[in-house]
């Protein structure tokens, strides 16, 4: 069940380097939001606030308020743990556990949450694997390890992996920047399928692949050296890719800077 | 930058030259090497073949007079078995454990460093030293006596340090990303240690392991301070002096006829032959376990 995301006045550190800086926005359900910017503008690092992996890093800590529906992902009561259950994440170098095969790494999340009969784990790792549209590609090798796959199938795998605890939410952090023009395609399809069923955060570099995926943007920027990245305007794709408000994004989707 | 104009030419003598001269240095120091090892086994085989029979296998010293030949080494072994088996169970589960702190909670913490700190004094402890210590500690102060599994803990003093660093640098080779899948999939962090880090770890944790088995599989100092020496088979390492492989070599050797030298070079080549196994044994478990497989 897709939910929406609502972010208000959010600061993240690295011990005291503030990294982001006041992000207020709202991410809308069974949409495809993207997220661009020039490297080291914080880009990640909110992706990673938004499942509170970002305070697994030692020094990291957040400030300000995120809700999901009616829940405050920050609340002292909620359990960091809960919560990535509910936002799963995709990362941008394909990561199979290697010890795991292809069944076993799609089945993790559920295994290692509790004990599910065989009978289930088989279903859910079919359907899963089948809405990453890799099912084909492996259903005769199920037992062989994950990490003999491709690098597209890899990613692919690991979508599966992340769609199997079914979340509300998958944020998704340059998922396509280790791979072919094939395997990004296959993605990105893969993407306008699920975002029917979940709500869908994408941090791109390629500006045509967040205007190909992607109904709304959001365009971040650093004021500076040092300084912390901040939103700069977040809008419809279309607006943004053909007449943004702010300079900065102009200047950054026509290439002048970044 | 001056270059001369782009020109593919062959690999120039010179540097052919260089290439054989260093590949023959590097051959040289292999041989060099080599030399040593291959020239103890032979010895040991050679000589060790002598006694090394059904009897030697199954038979202690007990009532084997001074220039009689017969007897063995069984009292030997089963020592060796016990002392080395439960050094390990003292040692392995405390590195472990130490080695899991230390890389997986501990990130730059006092408590991480002073224990690194004196994970590093063990690592140096020499092992007569860990001997003298439970001697001290053990046997005299406690008034326990001469027992194997005062020899274990004795050996466990010595193997700790190195399963702490052998564990600790295998689960750093584990790559953080792994981690962090494991948690964006919801996964509390003790789970994500016992069922992602350890498994990935598994095959190097097991080598290093069998590898401080076999580093105190041939001490012989400590234990002479703390298991003492006996002719006759004693199964309980709790009470009363035993024997071990190492201190069976020493007491043959020490002994003036031919009949106790060449007891001494086959309870020698048991003692390689021992060690010799468990590396098997650690291979073949890393083989068993490795995802190349592809079970
Ligand atoms: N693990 C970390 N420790 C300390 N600083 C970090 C860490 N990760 C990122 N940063 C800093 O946070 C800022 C934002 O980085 P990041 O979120 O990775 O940007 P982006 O994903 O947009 O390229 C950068 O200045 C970077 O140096
Ligand atoms: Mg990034």
């Amino acid at each position: 069940m897709a939910k929406q995301i609502e972010v208000s006045d959010l600061d993240a550190y690295y011990g005291s380097h503030k990294a982001i800086e006041g992000i207020t926005m709202t991410v809308e359900p069974r949409s495809v939001t993207a997220f661009i910017g020039p490297s080291g503008c914080g880009k990640s690092t909110f992706l990673r606030t938004l499942n509170r992996m970002h305070e697994v890093i030692p020094g990291a800590r957040v400030q300000g308020k995120i809700m999901l529906e009616d829940q405050d992902l920050y609340d002292k009561d909620v359990d960091p743990v809960s919560v990535r259950r509910t936002v799963g994440m995709v990362f941008q170098r394909p990561n199979p556990f290697p010890t795991m095969s292809i069944f076993d790494n799609v089945a993790a999340g559920l295994r290692l949450n509790g004990r599910i009969s065989k009978s289930e784990a088989q279903g859910i790792v079919e359907t899963s694997l089948k809405d990453a549209n890799l099912w084909n590609e492996v259903k005769d090798r199920l037992n062989k390890p994950g990490s003999g796959l491709s690098g597209g199938q890899q990613q692919r795998l690991c979508i599966a992996r992340a769609i199997a605890v079914s979340p509300a939410v998958l944020l998704m952090d340059e998922p396509c920047s280790a791979l072919d023009p094939i395997s990004t395609l296959a993605i990105e399809d893969l993407i306008a399928k699920l975002k029917n069923d979940y709500t869908i955060v994408i941090v791109t570099h390629n500006m045509q692949q967040a205007a190909r995926v992607s109904d709304r943007t959001a365009f971040f920027n650093l004021a500076g050296q040092g300084q912390p990245g901040k939103l700069v305007e977040m809008d419809e794709t279309s607006k943004i890719f053909t007449n943004p408000t702010q300079k900065a994004t102009e200047d950054y989707i026509t290439g002048r800077f970044g | 930058m001056t270059m001369s104009p782009s020109v593919i030419t062959p690999v120039s003598f010179n540097r052919r030259l260089k290439n054989r001269v260093v590949q023959g240095l590097v051959w040289l120091a292999f041989i060099l090497a080599v030399i040593p090892l291959i020239s103890v086994i032979w010895l040991v085989v050679k000589n060790g073949l002598a006694r090394f029979d059904t009897e030697f296998l199954t038979h202690s010293m007990r009532n084997i007079g001074a220039r009689d030949a017969g007897g063995g080494a069984y009292h030997a072994i089963l020592g060796t078995l016990e002392q080395v088996g439960l050094a390990t169970l003292i040692s392995v589960p405390v590195g472990l454990l130490t080695a899991i702190y230390l890389v997986e909670y501990g990130q730059g913490r006092r408590l991480a460093r002073s224990i690194s700190f004196f994970v590093d004094v063990m690592t140096g402890i020499p092992s007569v030293v860990a001997g003298l210590f439970i001697l001290a500690f053990w046997v005299l102060v406690l008034g326990l006596g001469y027992s194997g599994f005062a020899g274990a803990l004795a050996l466990s003093i010595l193997m700790m340090p190195t399963v702490v660093r052998s564990t600790e640098e295998m689960l750093r080779l584990v790559p953080n990303e792994l981690r962090e899948a494991s948690y964006a999939l919801g996964v509390p962090k003790w789970k994500t240690i016992l069922r992602i880090v350890l498994p990935t770890a598994f095959t190097g944790i097991i080598t290093g392991i069998m590898l401080a088995i076999a580093r105190v599989a041939g001490e012989t100092a400590p234990l002479l301070l703390t298991v003492f020496i006996t002719d006759s088979i004693n199964t309980d390492p709790f009470t009363g002096p035993q024997m071990g492989l190492p201190l069976y070599i020493f007491d043959q050797m020490g002994r003036p006829n031919d009949t106790a030298i060449d007891r001494a070079w086959a309870g020698a080549l048991t003692l390689i032959l021992f060690v010799m196994l468990l590396n098997l044994a650690a291979r073949i478990i890393a083989w068993w376990r490795s995802p190349a497989k592809g079970r």
